[in-house]
C-alpha cells in the first residue's frame, strides 16, 4: 500500500551484483514509514514495559514450579525404571522439565526478561540453564550476535551455525553436499553444537581464527559440561543402584528428545522460506526503524496452541521476540495481533505458519542449498526492500544505533 | 559488623550444612538446592536468610511494627541496621531497617525480631508494609551492619534521643541495656508528633517502669507530652542537666539530629554525639542535569559527567567493559549501580534505587553516580 514500484528507486545499492529477485516485485518501503514503523514499535514496547508486574512475576514462577515438579517426577520415576510404562513416563517427565529449563525459563530470562524484577536467582547476568552450553557464551553468541546483527550473512554466525548452508548468498562448496546429515546431527546433538557455537569452529578451519582463542571457551565448556555429564551420566544413575543403565538410558533420552524439539523451533525461527537475509553493506549504520523492520522481515512465527507457545519458550512468536528481545516472552502473544496490525497497515509480510508447514520448508532448504547453486533455483527470498538512509548523514539521524564495534 | 557481644557461631553445624548442600548442588545442578526448597517454603533456603511475619501492629499512626520470624539466627548488636527485602508489585526492593529483639526472646537472634517502619508517603517499601505487611508474609534479611552501637564498657550514664521511626535503633539499645542488667542512668528523649505517633507503646511503658530509665516523650504537634515542641537546648536541660558530659546516641530526621549537634557543639563536646541519620533511598533530580562525576569503583577511575551514557563515559576515561549491541537488547554490559541516579536514554525514566543492576550502554548518569566496574 505504501510500496513504489521496482524501478522507479534510484537507491538500490545492494541489488546491484545479485541475482534478480524473484516475482512478485518487492514492496519498497520508504525511509518516512521506516522510522513512523520504528517509533511505533517502541510505543509498543514502552506501554508493556510500563505494565510489567506481579502477574508476570507470577507467571515465570508458576512455569519455574512446573518445571521442578517435573524435574522431580523424572527423576523419581527412574526409580521404577524396571518398568517399563514408569520409565518412558520418567523420560516424558525429565524431557519436558529440560526443555522448559531451556526454552521458557533459561533462553528468556538470559535474554534479561526478568532482570527488572531484581531477583537475584532470575537475573540475566548469573542464570544457568540446564545444557552444556555456559551461558556465558551463549549470551554472547546469542543476545549479542544474533539479536544484533539478525539475518547479516556474514556477520549473523547463527545462518547454518558455521557448519550448514542455507541462505543463497552462502558461497557453495562440496562440502556442503552433507549439508542434511551435518542437520540430523546437529539436531541430536543440539546441546553441543550450542555449546561450541562460540568457538567458531568454521574461523579456525579458514585460518581466520587461533586454537589458541578457543581455550578459554574450551575451560567454560570443561566446567560447565562436566557438571552436567556427572549430574545425568553418574550420579542419578548411580542413585538408582541395580538401574544404572535403565536410569543412564533414560536421562540420555530426555537429552536428546529435548535437542531435537529445541533445534526444531529454533530453525523455524529464520529458516522456512519466506525469511529475508542482508548484506553487510546495506545493514552499517542502521536506524532504529531499519533494525526493527530487519528483524520483522529476518523472522518466522510457529502458529499453535498456547500450550504449544510455552513449549517452544514462546519462540513460536520469534518475530515479537526479535522486536522486543528483553520483554517477557510470555507478553508476546498479546503483542502479536498488534504488531501483525502493524505489518499490515505498511504491506510488510507476517511469516507464521503451523509447525509442519514451517518445518517442512526449513528441512527442503536444507536439501536445496546442499546442491550447487545451478541445479536448482536458488533465489533469495526478497519481499521488501528498505530505503536505507544514505550513509554520509547516518551519524546524524536521530536514534542512530549499532556501532560497527566487532 | 561489630561481633563483641555475640555468642559464637556452631561451626561444626555450618560445616555439616555446607557439605550436605553442595551434595545437593551436584543433583539440582545446573540451579542452585534452593531454587528448589524454596518452592516448597521459602524459609528453607539455605544461601540467604529469610523470615516470616508472624504478628503486626498497626496502633501507632504512621508507622507499622511487625515481628518476624526468621529461619536462620539473625546476630546483631542493637542500634545496628539490616537490609530487609520485600517484593512489590513483581519487583524487589530492598531498605535497612533497624532491628530489635522481640520483648523476652533469647538474644542470640535466633528469637523473634521487631521492625518498626515510619510511613514515607512518596516511599515504595515503607507503604507497602504499611498497608499490606500481615502474618506469613515473607521478607529477606540481609547481614546486619553499622556501627551506631553502644560503648563497650557502658557508660555510667547515657542519653538516647529519638524521633519518629528513628525510634527504632535507641528503643533497641534501651532494651539491651535492661536485659543485660544496665544499672546506669539512662534518659530516652523520644520525640512524635502526637501520642497517637508513638509505636512501641508496650515496650516503652516496660522499659519506664525500671528504676534506672527516664522515658520522656514529647510531642510536637500536641500538647500532653511531658515536653513540648521540637528539640533545643531546654529539653536537655530540663531532663539532664548533667548532659554535657554524657554520649548521647541519636536518630531522626535531619532537622533534630542537626540540633543536637549544635547544643553539644556549644559545649565543645560534639565528640559525644553518635547518629544515625535517615538515608533517603530515592530521590528527585533534574534529569538534564549532566554534572558531578562518575565513579568506576571496581577500577577506581572518575570520570566528569559528560551527558554521555555511562558505557561512553567508562570508554572515555580508558575502562574497557563487557559490552555488545550498544543498544539495549543483549544486557551484555549489565553493571551494578552502587548509588545516584541514572537515566534511560530511550525512555527518560530515571532510576536510582542502589544496587540495582542497569545496562550501562543505554543509561547517562544524572548528578553523581557510582557503578562497579
Amino acid at each position: 500500500m505504501f510500496g513504489l514500484s521496482l524501478p522507479s528507486i534510484p537507491f538500490l545499492p545492494f541489488l546491484s551484483g545479485s541475482s534478480a529477485p524473484a516475482d512478485p516485485e518487492p514492496l519498497v518501503l520508504t525511509r518516512e514509514h521506516i522510522d513512523e514503523l520504528g517509533r511505533e514499535l517502541d510505543a509498543l514496547r514502552e506501554e508493556t514495559v510500563a505494565s510489567l508486574g506481579d502477574e508476570d512475576r507470577e507467571y515465570i514462577y508458576r512455569i519455574i514450579k512446573a518445571q521442578r515438579g517435573f524435574e522431580v517426577t523424572g527423576r523419581g520415576l527412574m526409580y521404577l525404571g524396571f518398568f517399563p510404562p514408569a520409565w518412558v513416563a520418567g523420560v516424558a517427565a525429565l524431557s519436558v522439565s529440560k526443555i522448559l529449563d531451556n526454552m521458557e525459563i533459561g533462553h528468556n530470562v538470559m535474554h534479561g526478561q526478568y532482570d527488572w524484577m531484581r531477583e537475584p536467582s532470575l537475573n540475566s547476568r548469573t542464570f544457568e540453564w540446564d545444557t552444556v552450553c555456559p551461558s556465558d557464551q551463549w549470551r554472547h553468541s546469542h543476545n549479542y550476535m544474533h539479536h544484533t546483527f539478525t539475518n547479516i550473512v556474514g556477520k549473523d554466525r547463527d545462518i547454518g551455525y558455521g557448519i550448514l548452508r542455507m541462505d543463497p548468498n552462502q558461497k557453495w562448496h562440496p562440502y556442503y553436499l552433507g549439508n542434511p546429515i551435518y542437520a540430523a546431527a546437529l539436531m541430536l546433538l543440539f546441546e553441543w553444537g550450542v555449546m561450541m557455537h562460540d568457538a567458531e569452529a568454521e574461523n579456525i578451519v579458514a585460518g581466520t581464527r587461533s586454537w589458541r582463542d578457543v581455550l578459554p571457551l574450551a575451560q567454560g565448556w570443561w566446567r560447565k559440561a562436566r557438571r552436567q555429564v556427572v549430574k545425568d551420566y553418574v550420579a542419578f544413575p548411580l542413585l538408582t543402584g541395580p538401574l544404572f543403565v535403565p536410569t543412564l538410558v533414560g536421562n540420555a533420552t530426555a537429552n536428546v528428545v529435548r535437542n531435537v524439539w529445541a533445534y526444531s523451533i529454533i530453525f523455524c525461527g529464520h529458516f522456512p522460506s519466506g525469511v529475508q537475509s542482508f548484506s553487510e553493506d546495506e545493514t552499517a549504520e542502521e536506524t532504529r526503524g531499519e533494525w526493527y523492520v530487519r528483524q520483522l522481515l529476518g523472522s518466522a512465527n510457529i502458529s499453535g496452541s498456547p500450550l504449544f507457545h510455552i513449549m517452544s519458550g514462546n519462540l513460536s512468536h520469534q518475530i515479537e521476540h526479535h522486536l522486543f528481545p528483553d520483554l517477557p516472552a510470555h507478553r508476546y502473544p498479546e503483542l502479536a495481533p498488534r504488531v501483525r496490525e502493524l505489518c499490515e497497515q505498511y504491506g510488510l509480510p507476517y511469516n507464521s505458519r503451523g509447525l509442519t508447514a514451517q518445518v517442512a520448508s526449513v528441512w527442503k532448504k536444507i536439501f536445496t542449498f546442499a546442491l550447487p547453486p545451478n541445479w536448482v533455483s536458488q533465489t533469495p527470498d526478497i519481499s521488501v526492500l528498505l530505503e536505507r538512509s544514505p550513509r554520509e548523514q547516518a551519524d546524524d539521524a536521530a536514534g542512530t544505533l549499532a556501532r560497527e564495534n566487532v | 559488623m561489630i561481633a563483641r557481644h555475640l555468642p559464637p557461631v556452631d561451626h561444626a553445624r555450618t560445616f555439616a550444612r555446607k557439605v550436605l548442600v553442595s551434595a545437593l548442588g551436584t543433583l539440582s545442578s545446573p540451579h542452585h538446592p534452593d531454587r528448589y526448597l524454596e518452592l516448597v517454603d521459602p524459609l528453607l533456603a539455605t544461601s540467604v536468610t529469610r523470615a516470616r511475619i508472624t504478628h503486626v501492629d498497626r496502633n501507632a499512626s504512621g508507622s507499622v511494627t511487625f515481628t518476624v520470624s526468621p529461619a536462620r539466627p539473625v546476630r546483631f548488636e542493637p542500634g545496628s541496621h539490616v537490609p530487609l527485602s520485600i517484593t512489590v508489585d513483581g519487583v524487589r526492593h530492598t531498605r535497612t531497617y533497624s532491628p530489635a529483639y522481640a520483648p523476652g526472646a533469647v538474644r542470640d537472634g535466633s528469637g523473634p525480631i521487631v521492625f518498626t517502619v515510619g510511613l514515607h508517603p512518596d516511599g515504595i517499601v515503607s507503604r507497602h508494609l504499611y498497608e499490606h505487611a500481615q502474618p506469613g508474609l515473607v521478607v529477606e534479611l540481609g547481614e546486619p551492619a553499622g556501627d551506631f552501637v553502644l560503648p563497650t564498657p557502658r557508660s555510667e550514664r547515657l542519653i538516647l534521643i529519638g524521633g519518629g521511626s528513628g525510634i527504632t535503633p535507641v528503643l533497641s539499645m534501651l532494651e539491651g541495656l535492661a536485659a543485660e542488667g544496665h544499672t546506669g542512668a539512662v534518659t530516652f528523649l523520644y520525640y512524635a508528633r502526637t501520642p497517637a505517633h508513638v509505636p512501641r507503646r508496650e515496650a516503652l511503658d516496660a522499659l519506664a517502669a525500671l528504676p534506672n530509665v527516664e522515658v520522656v516523650l514529647v510531642y510536637t504537634r500536641s500538647g500532653d507530652g511531658a515536653l513540648q515542641g521540637r528539640f533545643d537546648a531546654a529539653h536537655l536541660q530540663a531532663v539532664a542537666p548533667w548532659f554535657a558530659d554524657t554520649p548521647v546516641y541519636v536518630c531522626g530526621p535531619a532537622g533534630l539530629v542537626s540540633r543536637v549537634r549544635d547544643v553539644y557543639a556549644r559545649d565543645g563536646a560534639e565528640n559525644l554525639v553518635h547518629v544515625e541519620e535517615f538515608t533517603p533511598p530515592t530521590y528527585t533530580v533534574d534529569p538534564d542535569d549532566a554534572t558531578g562525576t562518575v565513579s568506576f569503583a571496581s577500577s577506581g577511575v572518575v570520570a566528569d559527567n559528560t551527558g554521555v551514557t555511562v558505557l561512553e563515559h567508562a570508554e572515555n576515561a580508558g575502562l574497557t567493559p563487557e559490552h555488545g549491541c550498544r543498544m539495549g537488547i543483549c544486557h551484555s554490559c549489565t553493571a551494578v549501580r552502587l548509588s545516584g541516579c541514572t537515566r534511560d536514554v530511550r525512555t527518560g525514566e530515571l532510576d536510582s534505587e542502589p544496587g540495582t543492576r542497569i545496562q550501562i550502554c543505554i543509561n547517562a548518569p544524572v548528578g553523581d553516580v557510582a557503578v562497579d566496574l
